[in-house]
């Protein structure tokens, strides 16, 4: 069981809150708990003071509730404990719900932020929660992983003068009352359109659109290569940071909302996807950057070497962490994990909970370029994970039985920019030095995994192997249409749930005969000189429910 | 949810399950497996597509009872669920247009190498297929692949057929000449052996490796092997190489990264039905 930290009250942590000048920030934390307002209960509004702009801002961030570093680096249970409803709405007190909120502009899917957090800090979550779930389909997610610190929270007004708004904070508290209160929240099915339409791919992109089609009465049904459906929530992301049973939630409710989801079904092989495209009305493909990249280095094929992409799916999708599970994993007492994005922080936080004694993160930049989410580092930093900066590896060091002995590296000074805007790093001559390491795991990001795609000569890719859209996210194929991080490149998840959005929307307008065709042309057009009106089509009659390809009973999963 | 439709003992641990599998048995082609999970809890492991009755909806799997995994799966009973079999997966056999093939087959290597030999025969390839196993209980597919062509039995202990190992009865065929390719499926000293035999003779070799796997759809990277010292993903890329340019050493060696894990796995399994058995005599003594 996840522990509260004792003794002192998360407020009171705060260092701004403990200064003796913010004196009054006491006043409305005392309002705050002389209310008992409970929205937990029945999400009712309870009727509360309003407060003035000055009062407002005199509440200072509250801080999450988390599991002490020491405790939680010893376990796989989730770190934030998530604010209390009151913690909740003193934060909610402190947003100025601005006439022109730059928060809004910060969010990729433009959730109306100011708007949900109204309701909450009226009491009333339970319009919060209607509010918020109208713009974002899985908010229980986004409130855990996005990254807000460049996003919503960056352009923030409250953060130009201290601490931003939580909205992170907030957006979890109201998406898990949700969760736990489906039942106050409206539902009701809509009326069947008689169209089919399948989604290649269970991750943030495909899910979101599966939801947002089911809503308007299309047949849905995911395919999904692996035994679960999650894509990156489920095998990526581990629990302690994103719970399983929350993505496993998301996805009850999707199967309740009539969507059928088909399990280990590998698109390119078990079908095809012009196969799909046959029987099904539309098809979203929506399968991730699943490729692992390596270092070619020597020593990557001695046993110890792991990519992340293994390591974290064997630990979180085959329960690898737990000692009775019947996939294994080597638990190194020294791991050394190259990279320095979320895949890097959560790899090495992994290897610490299953008993690293030294758990180091190589980065060829310095702390100031690590582009994982700033709360991942921080918490990263508590549980005594060693960072060794401005490192290069160049070579594993092997044992004569073939296991790892150590990660030989040089150290890099940072030149001038590159293309990304990060300064390059320049490796220093006869720098070398070598950190032990029995494990090493290769966090350096993720491709294009070509199983579908080589399998669909008539999809139009990019130099680097992504799918290429138009703007209403249509392939070259008529039909299909395509988002998340198999057009993007590896990216976010909050990017891919926009991407499932805006897809869903335009199949629907496809479905209606209301989308102008596709300005991607197909390979096969451009090579046989033909005019791109090869690849236009308007969308074909409502076909009878897709016997041969979709499995007799998919399953919820 | 696979149901198994029928069970049959081939050897002391070689078992065949037929479990039903419609879509995969209507597609799949030879060379190509499964990755099987028998339910919540369990291991992915990747089993080769042994026969396919596209009619009945149903596909063969030959399993070698080697460890938890495997001891879990032939426990199953006629009536009994895999509960996810995905796939087909792999590379097809690039199979020969005419001429004549060897397919040589170790152990439950032999069941890999039959749908092979039987496609080729089916093209009018003609097929010489030597099999070989400990003594005469452990030698499988004989009858099988008499259908496909002539078969040589090699046994350890000379109880049945040939006496000695499929690589000396391989020898023999390739010094009569005549050979266009040769199918090498078992363990990997056996594929080993047979690739360093044929070298000599330029025939080209196909070996089928039995790399570590999780996903099978090349996410991982764990199934990596080396190929005239490139790595390839045996999943995606293979199962099948040229077994001239395999590094045997690397995959022998990745095979033992688990070894312990697996010991102890095995170890437990063995007593958690000790534990079982012991409580149902109580139980009927009672
Ligand atoms: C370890 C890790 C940590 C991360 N942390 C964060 C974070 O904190 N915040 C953040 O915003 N982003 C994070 N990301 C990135 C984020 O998870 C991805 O950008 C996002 O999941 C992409 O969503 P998607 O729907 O495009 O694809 P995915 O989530 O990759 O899902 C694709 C799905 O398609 C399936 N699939 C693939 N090929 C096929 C096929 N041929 N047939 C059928 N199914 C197929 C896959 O099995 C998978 O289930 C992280 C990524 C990783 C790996
Ligand atoms: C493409 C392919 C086709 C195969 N076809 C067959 C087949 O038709 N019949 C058959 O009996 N076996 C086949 N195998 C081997 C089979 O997958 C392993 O024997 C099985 O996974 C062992 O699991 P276990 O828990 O019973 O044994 P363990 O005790 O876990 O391991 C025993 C041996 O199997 C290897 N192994 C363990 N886990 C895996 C895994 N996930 N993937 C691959 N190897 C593993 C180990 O390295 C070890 O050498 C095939 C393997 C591959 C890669
Ligand atoms: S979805 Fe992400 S960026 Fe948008 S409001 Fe929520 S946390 Fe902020
Ligand atoms: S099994 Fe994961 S890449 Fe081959």
């Amino acid at each position: 069981m996840p522990e509260m930290p004792t003794g002192e009250t998360p407020a009171a942590r705060d260092p701004e809150a403990a200064s003796p000048t913010s004196g009054p920030a006491g006043g409305p934390a005392a309002r705050a708990s002389a209310t008992p307002a409970d929205p937990g209960a029945t999400g009712a509004p309870a009727p509360r003071p309003v407060l003035t702009k000055k009062e407002r801002m005199q509440i200072q961030r509250q801080l999450m509730p988390e599991q002490l570093a020491e405790i939680r680096a010893g376990n796989f249970g989730e770190v934030n404990l998530g604010l209390t409803e009151q913690l909740a709405i003193l934060e909610a007190e402190r947003c100025l719900v601005c006439p022109k909120p730059y928060c809004i502009d910060g969010c990729p899917v433009r959730v109306n932020i100011p708007k949900f957090i109204g309701h909450l800090m009226e009491g009333d979550v339970r319009s919060a929660a209607i509010s918020l779930l109208d713009d974002n389909a899985l908010p229980c997610v986004t409130g855990r992983v996005c990254p807000q610190e460049t996003q919503c929270e960056a352009v923030c007004l409250r953060g130009k003068t201290g601490k931003p708004v939580g909205i992170g904070y907030l957006e979890r508290y109201v998406a898990d009352w949700a969760m736990e209160h489906r039942d106050l929240l409206p539902a009701g099915r809509p009326a069947a359109s008689g169209r089919t339409v399948a989604i290649v791919g269970s991750g943030p992109a495909g899910l979101t659109a599966a939801g947002e089609l089911a809503k308007r009465g299309h047949a849905v049904t995911v395919f999904e290569a692996f035994h679960a459906a999650g894509g990156v929530l489920l095998y990526g992301i581990p629990e302690f940071r994103l719970p399983k049973d929350i993505v496993q939630a998301e996805v009850d409710r999707l199967v309740a909302a009539g969507v059928a989801i088909a399990p280990d079904s590998i698109i390119g092989k078990t079908y095809t996807l012009p196969e799909l495209r046959e029987q099904f009305d539309a098809v979203f493909v929506a399968v991730g950057a699943g490729l692992p990249i390596f270092m070619n280095i020597p020593g990557e094929n001695l046993k110890g070497v792991y990519s992340a992409n293994e390591y974290l799916t064997r630990v979180n999708l085959m329960g690898a962490w737990n000692p009775e599970s019947d996939t294994p994993i080597l638990k190194g007492k020294r791991v050394a994990v190259v990279g320095g994005g979320n895949v890097a922080m959560d790899a090495v936080r992994t290897a610490r909970r299953l008993g690293a004694d030294e758990a180091a993160i190589v980065y060829r930049r310095s702390r100031a370029e690590l582009p994982a989410r700033a709360e991942e580092v921080h918490h990263a930093e508590q549980e005594e994970i060693h960072f060794e900066f401005l490192t290069v590896p160049v070579r594993i060091v092997g044992d004569d039985q073939g296991w790892v002995a150590g990660l030989e590296c040089v150290r890099t000074e940072l030149g001038e920019p590159d293309a990304s805007g990060r300064r390059r790093p320049i490796k220093i001559d006869g720098s070398e030095f070598v950190i032990p390491a029995d494990i090493v795991i290769v966090a350096l990001g993720t491709r294009n995994n070509p199983l579908l795609t080589s399998t669909s000569p008539d999809l139009r890719l990019n130099e680097w192997g992504y799918i290429q859209v138009d703007d209403n996210l249509q392939t070259s194929m008529p039909g299909v249409f395509s988002g998340g991080d198999i057009v993007r490149g590896a990216a976010t998840v909050i990017l891919a749930m926009g991407d499932g959005k805006r897809a869903a929307a335009s199949i629907d307008a496809y479905l209606r005969g209301e989308l102008p065709p596709s300005t991607v042309t197909s390979p096969r057009a451009t090579e046989a000189g033909e005019s791109t009106e090869a690849s236009a089509g308007a969308p074909r009659p409502a076909v009878e429910p897709a016997a041969k390809v979709a499995p007799a009973a998919p399953t919820a999963v | 949810m696979h149901p198994i439709v029928e069970k049959t003992q081939l050897s002391p641990n070689v078992t065949r399950l037929v479990v039903t599998a419609s879509r995969i048995a209507e597609i799949r082609r030879p060379g190509q497996f499964v990755i099987v999970r028998l339910g919540p809890g369990a291991e992915r492991i990747p089993l080769t597509i042994a026969d396919a009755d596209p009619a009945a909806g149903t596909i063969s799997l030959v399993i070698q009872a080697i460890g938890k995994s495997t001891e879990d799966l032939v426990a199953l009973e006629v009536g009994g669920v895999i509960q996810d079999v995905a796939g087909p997966l792999g590379k097809p056999t690039e199979l020969l247009e005419s001429g004549h093939a060897v397919c040589v087959g170790g152990g439950v290597g032999t069941a890999v190498v039959y749908p092979i030999a039987q496609a080729l025969h089916d093209r009018g390839v003609r097929v010489t297929s030597i099999i070989g196993g400990r003594s005469r209980e452990w030698v499988i597919f004989e009858e099988e692949l008499r259908r496909a062509g002539d078969v040589i039995v090699c046994t350890d202990d000379g109880s049945y057929g040939r006496h000695g190992f499929v690589t000396e009865a391989l020898k023999d065929v390739c010094e009569a000449g005549g050979i266009d390719e040769v199918f090498a499926v078992g363990p990997v000293p056996m594929m080993r052996a047979c690739s360093e035999l044929t070298r000599p003779y330029g025939i080209r070799t196909t070996v089928s490796l039995n790399a570590i796997m999780v996903d099978g759809t090349g996410m991982c990277g764990g199934c990596r092997v080396s190929i005239d010292g490139r790595n390839q993903y045996a999943c995606v890329d293979g199962p099948e190489f040229d077994g001239h340019q395999v590094d045997f050493k690397l995959l022998a060696d990745r095979l033992t990264t688990y070894r312990e894990f697996e010991q102890d796995a095995l170890r437990r399994r063995h007593e958690e039905l000790l534990r079982l058995a012991e409580a149902r005599q109580l139980a009927e003594a009672h």
